[in-house]
């Protein structure tokens, strides 16, 4: 089934679009992260131009994550004041990215400094991971307790002035830290066009030291917002949000968000989250071999 | 302009203008290529006659080139290269005028209809296409960028070659048939006819086709481009709503 997508300017089977989402949004229901860092690269591998690309899944992350934070509300695991501070943090990161965004370009170094953001992300937070996950995977088996690795967070943030208290996380820490790291996820939004979920929760687990129960709802809550913030940036500054392929896209993911939640409560957490590890490392060799083998095209045109 | 005008002029007035050399009158199948949510590229027909003075043809069959033109883009190419084991964006050129669509259709192959000057002045080729650099590239250069444009938008569709595509009927009428990709950008395009004897450009006809966009995908492009924080909005809350709807259903069910 072709259509036509009048901002992207090619036409697209609309059914491989769908099962795309739908792949996606099944993995942000499973695991609370966004899928942006699937949607990207496989729409600009299917030929969709990438300023498009990443534009247009951004609004579609808003739609996968939509579902789980009126879930995660209503079973009062989202803390707002810290959702707040990154979301804070998250817009002004956007911002930022723009200009960042735009300076590479002028100087055509985009594709490899997004490439290299990925591999570098992917390949650290995928390997931190599945070292916990397999770690606690042979807890399980042996039925060994591992001595529970004390929750607290990183010294650097300990050492950050002013203090406020987040009770729903269980912390007492700098606002800074959780808005410095808003920032650097809203960057990556921006570049990206991921929401920054495989980065905030593995950074809110160990840096910020947050309990487990509201780490997922409060990253969805922040990527929510932050995405949103990002498609209405696109939309004023790119022109290049192209409602047609966001469409199609949220249609398979929020329906593939709802299934991969409803996975998520009959699975082991042990499991899911090495899986998810899997995923990510998978994704980070593909980028760094994207990187290092003579790619398929030596030639990009850019219109001016 | 004036090629315009003289298309204008009823054709019993032409003929009487041009009496002793032979005369085009071309026509395409569409003057209008609409694109809508459908569209998955188009055929266009590009017929015409060919008048001779008096009526008289002459014995050695004449050859026809049909090259159909997009809007002229200015481009900046880029082109990777190994550097520290990872293959970045290195070198580049820039171009004024590179075409962003070119189609051409011979009744034979084109190097055994013209010669290479000729070929060049009319554009008759994509390799003869003038990109008009302007970068300071040498000339090896430059020619290694053309050649990767021209790779690249032939396998994209939108530099075609259909040589020996032609047909002549009797000497006088001819049609072709020239792809226009799903990947074609809106605006003016033409359609120009060469008639070729001996080697040399006896007449040449233009006709002037619009691609664009109608309906919704219209209403989509200008909208994004005119109202971006109203097509943001609605953006933001179709993904709001369709998430949101999709939760509400599932916890039915």
């Amino acid at each position: 089934m072709d259509l036509y997508l009048p901002i992207a300017n090619l036409s697209v089977n609309a059914l491989v679009i769908i099962a795309l989402g739908g792949v996606v949004g099944l993995l942000s229901g499973m695991f609370g992260v966004g899928g942006g860092f699937l949607t990207t690269p496989l729409l600009i591998f299917y030929g969709i131009p990438p300023t498009v690309a990443a534009a247009s899944a951004a609004s579609q992350v808003t739609g996968a994550s939509v579902s789980g934070v009126v879930t995660h509300m209503s079973r009062g695991t989202v803390d707002f004041r810290m959702g707040g501070v990154l979301i804070a943090g998250g817009v002004v990161g956007a911002g930022l990215g723009v200009l960042i965004f735009r300076l590479l370009q002028a100087i055509g170094q985009i594709d490899t400094v997004i490439g290299i953001l990925y591999v570098l992300m992917l390949g650290g937070i995928g390997s931190l991971m599945a070292k916990e996950s397999i770690q606690a995977l042979i807890a399980l088996k042996t039925g060994r307790k591992i001595q529970a690795r004390k929750r607290r967070h990183h010294p650097l943030v300990a050492a950050m002035p002013m203090r406020w208290r987040f009770y729903r996380s269980g912390l007492y820490i700098s606002p800074l830290a959780p808005l410095l790291l808003g920032m650097a996820t809203g960057i990556l939004t921006m570049l990206l066009g991921v929401g920054g979920g495989f980065i905030l929760v593995p950074a809110m687990l160990y840096l910020l030291g947050m309990t487990t129960q509201s780490v997922v709802g409060t990253s969805l809550f922040q990527i929510l917002f932050v995405t949103m913030a990002t498609t209405m940036m696109h939309a004023m500054t790119t022109h290049a949000v192209d409602l047609v392929l966001a469409l199609l896209l949220l249609i398979g993911s929020v329906t593939g968000a709802q299934v991969g939640t409803r996975l998520s409560m009959t699975i082991r957490p042990e499991y899911l989250r090495i899986l998810l590890a899997a995923i990510v490392l998978l994704v980070a060799a593909r980028m760094a071999l994207g990187l290092g083998f003579r790619p398929d095209e030596i030639y990009t045109v850019e219109i001016r | 302009m004036r090629r315009r005008a003289l298309l204008a002029l009823p054709p019993a007035l032409l003929l009487l203008t041009a009496a002793d050399e032979p005369m085009l009158v071309p026509d395409v199948s569409q003057r209008e290529v609409e694109i809508q949510y459908s569209f998955t590229g188009a055929d266009l027909l590009l017929f015409g006659a060919i008048v001779y003075p008096d009526g008289r043809r002459p014995s050695k069959p004449p050859d026809i080139m049909v090259v159909l033109k997009g809007p002229d883009q200015s481009i900046t190419m880029r082109e990777k290269q190994k550097v520290a084991g990872i293959w970045v964006n290195a070198d580049s050129a820039r171009f004024r005028s590179a075409p962003s669509f070119y189609a051409i259709a011979s009744s034979r192959p084109v190097d055994k209809v013209v010669d290479e000057r000729t070929a060049a002045i009319y554009e008759m080729g994509v390799d003869k296409l003038q990109l008009s650099p302007s970068s300071l590239n040498d000339s090896a250069e430059l020619d290694r960028f053309q050649k990767g444009l021209i790779d690249l938008r032939e396998r994209a569709g939108l530099y075609v070659e259909r040589p020996g595509t032609v047909e002549i009927t009797d000497g006088v009428l001819y049609r072709a048939r020239l792809p226009l990709s799903a990947r074609v950008i809106v605006g003016d395009y033409t359609a120009e006819t060469f008639l070729v004897q001996d080697g040399r450009v006896v007449a040449a006809a233009v006709r002037d086709i619009t691609v664009r966009k109608s309906g919704f995908e219209r209403f989509m492009a200008v909208a994004a481009e005119q109202w971006p924080f109203a097509y943001g909005l609605v953006a933001m809350m179709l993904a709001v709503g369709m998430g949101w709807a999709a939760g509400a259903i599932a916890r039915r069910v």
